[in-house]
Parts: structure tokens; sequence; C-alpha cells
């Protein structure tokens, strides 16, 4: 997991662990900022990522070649990306959600939305 | 070549390094083909010749080569700078980098300053814009479907394919029921002895698989085509050269004039390569088709820009 927790989240996730007897180690990334994914020489990091119904995902193209995001469970087709390009996607459902580069679709990757 | 990409090793690199530096000549003779490096001077044939261009990517930007604009005029300026002008000129697609009108532009403006007759296809690189209607507005009249078409010149029939809009698998380019209807239809009425030039963008055979390098319905297309006597197979997208011969079929890749991509099987990753400085345009080209009358139909002879 190399999601960025706020402290103030995090603490908050901790407690919320403590009183459900779970685990203290956060499984799944949440934030008010949101959640970034990284592309860099042809793929995803992380893969896959795992975060809270109601996040947002930002994906950003750090490769000399434009890629582009393809969700196609969700019928969303993100705009090319050129470097330093993102795209935004917020996941208001729970499920697993496959998605590939539109460009180069042997980059493959998923968000677990719990 | 196809057993050295499988197979990687140090020995296969430095052989696919020396190919695509240099210059080759590579001519189909009544089915037996046969390929060798030669030297720019012995280049020259007579007969009627056109010449291929590909991956220009103009639009990008990044420091292996700030200037796409420079290498592909260049390019250009080679074809209409030689001795037995080509016909006319095909570019196999990714004219742009990110379809952007400007883009597109400079492209036509380049291709229009040849005075040259230009044939294109579209490569995915075309047809990023939503509605994918930026190449076919610009290079889309008198086409079918997506762009596919053929013509009649110096006797040879050529057909131009799309096999960039609907990606199949880890990426492998697709023709589609329709346009292989078309193609079968299109090829029909020809008698046996007409040579065959097809071109599109993504390789038509399977090239490397991983990287999405090949087409997943080149060969339904093949078929329509084996009766023939002479098919040559020009694409681009891969960035460098590669030749494959199946029977009477000759399957060519043309390198980009804007930058390498990796060897297959030897890099991570498909993007661009950087080369030692200096080396750029060494990995850069053109290639030049002859038609050859008698028993030897088509020579290719691929040039880089420069070594």
């Amino acid at each position: 997991m190399f999601e960025r927790f706020k402290p103030g989240v995090l603490a908050r996730r901790l407690l919320l662990c403590a009183l459900l007897g779970a685990p203290v180690v956060p499984l799944v990334a949440w934030s008010d900022e949101g959640v970034q994914i990284g592309i860099d020489n042809f793929k995803f990091n992380p893969n896959p990522l795992t975060i809270a119904k109601g996040t947002e995902v930002t994906w950003t193209n750090h490769d000399d070649i434009p890629h582009s995001i393809v969700l196609n469970a969700l019928g969303v087709h993100s705009k090319a990306m050129d470097t330093d390009g993102t795209f935004a996607y917020k996941f208001d459902k729970s499920g697993t959600f496959f998605y590939v580069c539109g460009l180069h679709p042997f980059m493959q990757s998923k968000v677990i939305v719990k | 070549m196809t057993a050295e990409l499988t197979d990687p090793n140090r020995r296969g690199f430095l052989k696919c390094m020396t190919w695509a530096g240099s210059a080759m000549l590579w001519t189909v003779a009544g089915g037996v083909p046969r390929s060798h490096l030669i030297g720019q001077a012995e280049a020259a044939e007579t007969g009627f010749t056109f010449a291929q261009v590909s991956d220009s990517h103009l639009g990008f930007d990044k420091p292996l080569n700030a200037n796409v604009t420079g290498t592909f005029q260049e390019a250009l300026d080679r074809c209409t700078g030689m001795a037995d002008k080509p016909a006319f000129l095909i570019h196999t697609g990714d004219i742009t980098h990110l379809s952007t009108p400007a883009q597109f532009d400079t492209g036509a403006q380049l291709l229009g300053a040849t005075k040259l007759q230009t044939y294109t296809v579209p490569g995915e690189h075309d047809i990023l814009e939503e509605d994918r209607k930026s190449y076919l507005n610009r290079y889309g009249k008198g086409t079918h479907g997506d762009g596919w078409y053929s013509f009649n010149a110096h006797g040879v029939h050529f057909i131009g394919l799309v096999n960039v809009v609907n990606l199949q698998g880890a990426g492998l380019g697709d023709l589609g029921k329709a346009q292989l209807e078309w193609l079968e239809k299109d090829v029909k009425g020809l008698s046996a002895s007409t040579p065959i030039v097809v071109f599109a963008h993504v390789p038509l055979w399977i090239v490397y698989q991983d990287w999405g390098w090949g087409t997943s319905d080149g060969a339904q297309a093949l078929t329509y085509l084996k009766r023939f006597g002479s098919v040559t197979v020009l694409n681009g997208h891969i960035h460098q050269v590669m030749q494959k011969v199946e029977g009477h079929v000759a399957f060519h890749t043309a390198r980009s004039t804007a930058f390498p991509q990796g060897v297959p099987g030897v890099a991570k990753a498909p993007g661009p390569m950087p080369v030692p400085p200096g080396e750029l345009k060494t990995y850069l080209g053109t290639a030049k088709v002859t038609l050859v009358t008698a028993k030897a139909p088509l020579a290719i002879v691929d040039t880089p820009l420069a070594g």
C-alpha cells in the first residue's frame, strides 16, 4: 500500500479499527484529498488499489508516451494523458473495477472499492 | 528474427541494433525472398518506386527527439531528393502524437510541400479525440468504414487497411468483420498475378503479442491474399525494421521518423528508447519500394536518416 493519509484521517481510521476490534493495519485507502495512481514505464502503481466508497482516484502519467484509462464496466474512457497529464474519477459504487490503458491494453489493473 | 525475439540474448540484441542502423535491400523473387544489407550507393533502382514513411508523431516533444518536425522534414527531403523520385508516398500511421488539429495541420503542410500524392492509414495516435473524426475529416474522403480503401498504380493493387480502432486483448490490432468482408470482395476479381501491396499501421503478423504488436485477425485477411503470387505487407507502429516471409507474402515494418522503440523481449516496455547522443538518426528513416519487372517484383530499401 502506497497511499498517503493525512494524520487526522489515519488517527480516525485507527480509532475506528480499535473500536471494532479489527487489525490496526489500514487495508483500505481513503482520504479527503483522494488517492493517487502513478503510471511509470507502462505500469500502474499501486496495482491493485483498494479504496473506500466515495474516494476520488487520480491517475498521473509519468511516461514519455500518452496513456488513457478505460473502465469498461463503468463506461469510463479518459482522454489521452500526455506526460504529467492526469485523470480523476470518483468511485461511488462498491465493487471490483478492472481497467486498462486504452492505447496499451496490456497495461491492466483494478480498483477494489469497499 | 522471430526466434531471436522469443529467445532474447545479447547476440540477438546486437544483431537487431546493427540491422536497425543500416540500409537494407529486400527482394522477393518468384516467392523466394532474398535480403541483404547494402550501402546507400547500391540502393538506386530503376522502374516504379514509392516511398514509405511512418510514425512521424508530430507533437512529440520529449528530450529524446525535441524536433520531430525536423526529422520528419528530413525524411521527406530524402524522398523528394532521390534521383529516381518516388511516384507517391505512403504514410503508415501515427502522423500525429496526440491527434490535435495543430499536429494534423503540420503534417498536412509537410506532406503537401513534397508535391507527391500521399496515401495514409491512421495509427492509434491519430484517433485519440473522442469522436475519432480528426483523422477521417482530413484523410477519410473516398474511403470506407474507418478509412480503409484500395487503389491501383503501375499494375500493382494497393490496399490501405485500418487496424487501430478496436484494439484486442493485450492491444493487438483488429480489422473487424466489415473490413474483412470488404477486403474479400476487393480482391475477388483480380488476377493472381497482380502484385499486391497491403499497408496498415499495426503489423498484420504477430511480432510480439505481449505488447500488442500484431493484428488479431490479420491471418484471416491473409487467407484472401494467399492465391496471389506477390504480396507485400508494409506496417509501422513498432518503430524498427523487422521482416518476415511466409510463402508469397513478405512482411515489413518501417522505422519511425520520430523516435525508436525498444526491442521486444529485451526492453522492459515498448516506449521511446533512449539512444546514445548523436546516434538518434541512425534509428530513424524511410523505406523506398521499387517494382522490378520479371521475377523480382518488389525491392524494399530501408534508409536511416544518418549512418
